[in-house]
């Protein structure tokens, strides 16, 4: 985090508080994902949004017993307790936060317990011990009533295997939620177009679910979850049964509406490039735990241990790695200059991936450059290509 | 050098030839073994009787007077119990006078006419004409489905008006449909309550076991005591026959809606209600359209036992035929009540279909019905006026294939008396009378110890429990010989059916037509009532264990060929493609991975096989059997409430004890080959 944040102080610096000119750099890093990261510091400062959703010591057992066990063992049951009377751990001790406006990805082994996880958050399933907090408030706490009406106007869901009412059309089905609010038909017919339209599958709204392929079906989930506008939206292997062209299609679809939008987004996947191309932060679970929460590059630059290092041995570190991560810094006195030309800066959030095509164009040395355009460090040709090729070399 | 190998190839084969051998042989022992210490128990208790003369056959001074207790509870009931502001008699007459209103109303619709005296004058409604019904009926299949059913209800309706059983089905149709809804309404709610909280399941489930398991006979005593001589407790006794299916169909139905289902209707904010009606009833349509379909065919089945306690109509005509054994009109009487059953399943599986496609505007609306349905009945309320002809349909001009069935039933009554009496005689003395010597004279204690080791093996103490519990309670109550004869009955009839119906099955599977049109068969016999198979038996073998046997057999041959069937067809192909890449022949294909895989189900069938057994040994208790059903029976016509519901709770102990044995098998068998998830 300190990379970002050191950034972060930099962009609010009063003594280098000028306008910034547009540097090129943020043409370079105008690819999925980096942008939404940018908007997203930009328009909240941390320090003023406290977390939207913050989970606090969740414990959640399955077996016989679970709040007894709990208690016997001092709520800080070990993985060889659990394993010695047959509970399964799907959740323990979860404390994180989630952000306003964050795209949050869980991700970890298939049974790691992140559909529990997010069970829990949305209170589908009661947490054994611990504390969910929504706003600020307690979601343990809140009446029946209450959690209805929060699920109506605040949470969106998209399950894993889709979830959808069998006895009800496409459409009827986009349009639940809103017919369960007491929406009229119309009304709720025509919002169910266009999130159908949205998804991509206007034509098909007469349709019943199981006259649909898997990856339809997937997207009809998606605009349901989307019909009402939620605050805080759920999204459980979204794009998993989707084939690799619609789900990138999606993916675009999905960052362009968050763009937009600014919903806080808890994202499950197994996939580390869709990880990697959506993630604001990502959090590793194990066994019910996580493990490590941070953005790709702190996953990969400074993993909490082996697992962690050996769950990102795949990533490509061209991917996740900036260029501030591997540059050479620049002497104090160097940074009061400015690049000669646009052409030959990147911005020192840029991936290495991005930067790669100015580098092979430009010769053996790039300037790095912050936020305001000064420079903060060079960037070898060498470096560059080291981790380009690095998954080759290994 | 090759001589060497060859003998070392040689040897080796010998050599296993022989472990094969000798694991075969062991395994046959272990096979054997339990069966062995069976009957070492049987044996060594048997030996135990001649010294202890209460180990075989249980004193007579003995018994504990049970059923003489249920009657008086239930004379103290009826006469004395009084609850505060009315006695407990004039409660459920109360009930039944509820009940009579809409029958009431019914019939007055299509048979009887409804007097209007009350408001004045000798004003008299009459009721709708026969053609009205037709043409309502054709209506229905239309806007429900299309011509062809439309055909279908027209034609078994005009099947029953030209045959002369208008009247009477009329009469039947009228309870029917009053029943049906009840009885549906009752199960559905029943089944909600029981699928909301697991106290509530553990109430009403054994309920259900053992009310499906009681002979219906057992249950219409105490109806006819509480609710006197009449049409509407006969309505009464079909509604709690009926629901029961319907509570496990609806439970099933809610149970299995999938949790991601009820998850997403939980995220998008459903209240209870909301819940309820929106996710899982809808979700649960289809298995309560089975049970709803359910309902309607045992209402249809209980037409017949129904007229023993008062209902009029088909019911009673095919009972009155078959008392003065009149074949033909008894034949003509049970087919329109199967005429009846079919239309009715059929136009209530196409409301089931349509039911699912409402939403998207297909078929009628319901002002077009309605108003359809009015120009019908104006239509022919007017043909009526100027032809009385279209309002009753006149006597003359009925036809009657009665004679036709008589004459035939004579002709080979005259033709193969021989060879029927030869058959009877053969049965009964080579097979049914020493079979049936031999397990009366087994000790009872003996016979018990043994069921007791081999819950025990099956299944655990638990078990074993039960299986005790329940063979003491027929002893105590002093029925055991009794029970005894129903289990011969009943495990031959099951023996037999099982045997024709799993090769029926076997024969029949992979054969897509064969299977077809079996299934069409199948789908005819179940929706004959039970008495109708007992009509063709008596003429042929006259009253007695043979026709017994017989009826129960057709009767009971109909699910073990369907789990067979099932069982073998629903081997995942992955499986046979795999086995068939191995090499496998038909034969092998069959022996090796079809039938090991489908044993469960036929199992399964083998266990509905002998449950429908058992239902039908009651009922044959009419033509002359000496057994529990018989008891039953005897009850029904003397009006003893404790003899009937003893007797009945008897024969619901042999069914549960087999059911629990065979159930425990079937799991016993599952494990082995890997079924269980
Ligand atoms: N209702 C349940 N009862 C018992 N165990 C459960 C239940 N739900 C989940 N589990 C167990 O909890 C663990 C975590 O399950 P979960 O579905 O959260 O995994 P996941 O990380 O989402 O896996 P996947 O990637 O396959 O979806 C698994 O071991 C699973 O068997
Ligand atoms: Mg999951």
């Amino acid at each position: 985090m300190d990379e970002r944040q050191r950034c972060h102080l930099e962009e609010v610096d009063p003594v280098n508080g000028k306008a910034p000119d547009r540097p090129e750099a943020f043409r370079l890093r105008a690819g999925a994902g980096s942008g939404e990261r940018m908007t997203l510091q930009q328009t909240i400062p941390p320090e003023e949004a406290g977390p939207k959703l913050a989970c606090r010591n969740v414990w959640k057992l399955f077996g016989p017993h679970p709040r007894r066990f709990m208690t016997k063992h001092g709520n800080n049951p070990s993985l060889e307790d659990l394993a010695a009377r047959n509970y399964i751990g799907a959740a323990r001790r979860v404390t994180l936060d989630i952000y306003q406006g964050e795209i949050f990805v869980i991700m970890g082994l298939s049974g790691s317990g992140k559909s529990t996880l997010v069970r829990c958050m949305s209170r589908l399933v009661d947490p054994t011990i611990g504390e969910i907090i929504l706003d600020g408030r307690d979601l343990s706490r809140v009446s029946e009533r209450e959690l209805i009406e929060l699920r109506r106007h605040k949470m969106g869901m998209v399950f894993q295997h889709f979830g959808l009412l069998p006895h009800r059309d496409v459409i009827d089905n986009v349009a639940f939620p809103l017919e369960v609010q007491g929406i009229g038909r119309k009304t709720r017919e025509k919002r169910a177009r266009e999130v159908l339209e949205l998804v991509g599958l206007k034509d098909r709204e007469c349709n019943m679910p199981n006259e649909l392929s898997g990856g339809e079906q997937q997207r009809v989930g998606i605009a349901r979850s989307l019909a009402v506008e939620p605050e805080i939206w759920f999204l459980d292997e979204p794009f998993s049964a989707l084939d690799p062209l619609i789900r990138s299609e999606m993916q675009e679809e999905f960052l362009r509406l968050q763009r937009m939008l600014h919903k806080t987004i808890v994202f499950i996947t197994h996939d580390f490039d869709e990880a990697i191309r959506l993630a604001d932060r990502i959090a590793i679970m194990k066994d019910g735990e996580v493990i490590q929460v941070g953005t790709a590059e702190e996953l990969v630059t400074a993993p909490a241990d082996d697992y962690v290092v050996e769950f990102t041995s795949k990533v490509p570190r061209a991917k996740v790695m900036s260029a501030q991560s591997i540059m050479e810094a620049a002497s104090p006195q160097a940074g009061k200059c400015r690049p000669l030309t646009e052409e030959c800066t990147v911005h020192c959030e840029a991936k290495v991936e991005e930067v790669a095509p100015a580098i092979l164009a430009n010769g053996q040395r790039l300037s790095v450059v912050d936020d305001d355009g000064k420079v903060v460090g060079y960037l070898r040709r060498k470096t560059v290509l080291g981790v380009l090729f690095e998954g080759e070399q290994q | 050098m090759t001589t060497t190998t060859k003998d070392r190839a040689l040897q080796s084969v010998l050599f296993s030839a022989a472990a094969d051998c000798r694991t075969l042989a062991r395994r046959g022992v272990e096979r054997l073994r339990p069966l062995a210490i069976v009957l070492a128990i049987v044996a060594g208790v048997g030996l135990a009787g001649r010294h202890l003369g209460w180990i075989d056959a249980y004193p007579d001074s003995w018994i504990v007077p049970l059923k003489d207790w249920i009657s008086a509870a239930m004379a103290w009931l009826l006469h004395e119990c009084n609850l505060g502001l009315f006695t407990f008699k004039e409660m459920t007459r109360s009930i039944s006078w509820l009940i009579s209103w809409p029958l009431k109303g019914a019939q007055g619709l299509l048979y009887q006419g409804i007097d209007l005296s009350i408001l004045g004058g000798s004003w008299r409604l009459p009721h709708l004409p026969w053609a009205a019904v037709v043409g309502i009926g054709a209506l229905l299949g239309l806007s429900l489905q299309g011509w062809r059913l439309a055909a279908m209800t027209a034609g078994g309706l005009l099947y029953l008006v030209l045959f002369g059983q208008w009247e009477s089905a009329m009469e039947t149709l009228a309870s029917v449909i009053i029943a049906v809804p009840l009885g549906a309404l009752l199960g559905m709610v029943l089944g909600i309550i029981s699928a909301r909280t697991k106290t509530a399941e553990a109430a009403i489930r054994p309920v259900l076991d053992l009310m499906q398991t009681v002979p219906i006979f057992a249950y219409l005593v105490p109806i006819l005591f509480l609710f006197g001589f009449g049409p509407v407790s006969a309505m009464i006794g079909t509604i709690i026959y009926a629901a029961p299916p319907m509570v496990r169909c609806t439970l099933m139905g809610l149970r299995s809606v999938p949790a991601d289902v009820v998850e997403s209707g939980l995220v998008s904010g459903c209240s209870r209600r909301q819940m309820l009606f929106k996710i899982f009833l809808p979700s649960a349509l289809p298995e309560i359209m089975v049970g709803l379909n359910q309902v309607i065919m045992l209402s249809l089945n209980m037409v017949i036992i129904a007229s023993m306690i008062g209902a009029g109509g088909l019911g009673y005509d095919v009972l009155n035929a078959l008392r003065q054994l009149k074949i033909g009109r008894g034949l003509e009487a049970g087919l329109s009540i199967v005429v009846l059953a079919v239309i009715l399943d059929r136009l209530s599986q196409a409301a089931a279909r349509k039911s699912k496609m409402r939403e998207r505007g297909i078929g009628w609306t319901r002002r077009k019905s309605l108003a359809a349905a009015a120009a019908v009945i104006i239509l022919t309320g007017g043909a009526s006026v100027l032809w009385d002809g279209f309002y009753v349909y006149p006597e003359s001009w009925s036809v009657t294939t009665a004679p036709f069935w008589e004459g035939a039933m004579t002709w080979i009554n005259l033709h193969f008396y021989d060879f029927f009496y030869g058959l009877r005689n053969l049965l009964l003395i080579y097979i049914l009378m020493p079979v049936k010597k031999f397990l009366v004279e087994l000790p009872w204690a003996g016979v018990v110890a043994a069921l007791a080791f081999i819950s025990y093996r099956l299944q655990g103490v638990r078990l074993l429990l039960v299986t005790v519990g329940l063979c003491l309670f027929i002893t105590v109550t002093g029925y055991w010989e009794k029970a005894i004869i129903t289990v011969y009955l009943c495990g031959i009839g099951a023996l037999l059916s099982s045997l024709g119906g799993i090769f029926i099955g076997i024969c029949a599977a992979g054969h897509r037509r064969l299977t077809g049109a079996l299934n069409l068969l199948l789908d005819t016999l179940q929706t004959l009532p039970a008495f109708v198979y007992l009509m063709p038996c008596v003429i042929l073998f006259r009253v007695g264990d043979v026709s017994a046997l017989i009826a129960i057999v057709a009767y009971a041959v109909v699910p073990v060929i369907r789990y067979t069937l099932h069982g073998i067809s629903q081997v995942p192909t992955p499986v046979l493609e795999s086995s068939r890449i191995s090499g496998c022949s038909k034969r092998q294909l069959l022996v090796k991975v079809q039938l090991p895989l489908a044993l469960p189900d036929i199992v399964l069938g083998i266990n509905q096989t002998i449950m429908m057994a058992l239902s039908m040994v009651v009922i044959t208790a009419l033509i002359g059997t000496r057994d529990l059903g018989q008891e039953v029976y005897m009850a029904l016509t003397k009006a003893d409430i404790g003899r009937g519901l003893v007797a009945g709770v008897g024969v619901a102990c042999i069914a549960t004890v087999t059911d629990r044995l065979m159930q425990a098998y079937i799991s016993a068998i599952k494990h082995k080959t890997g079924q269980t998830p």
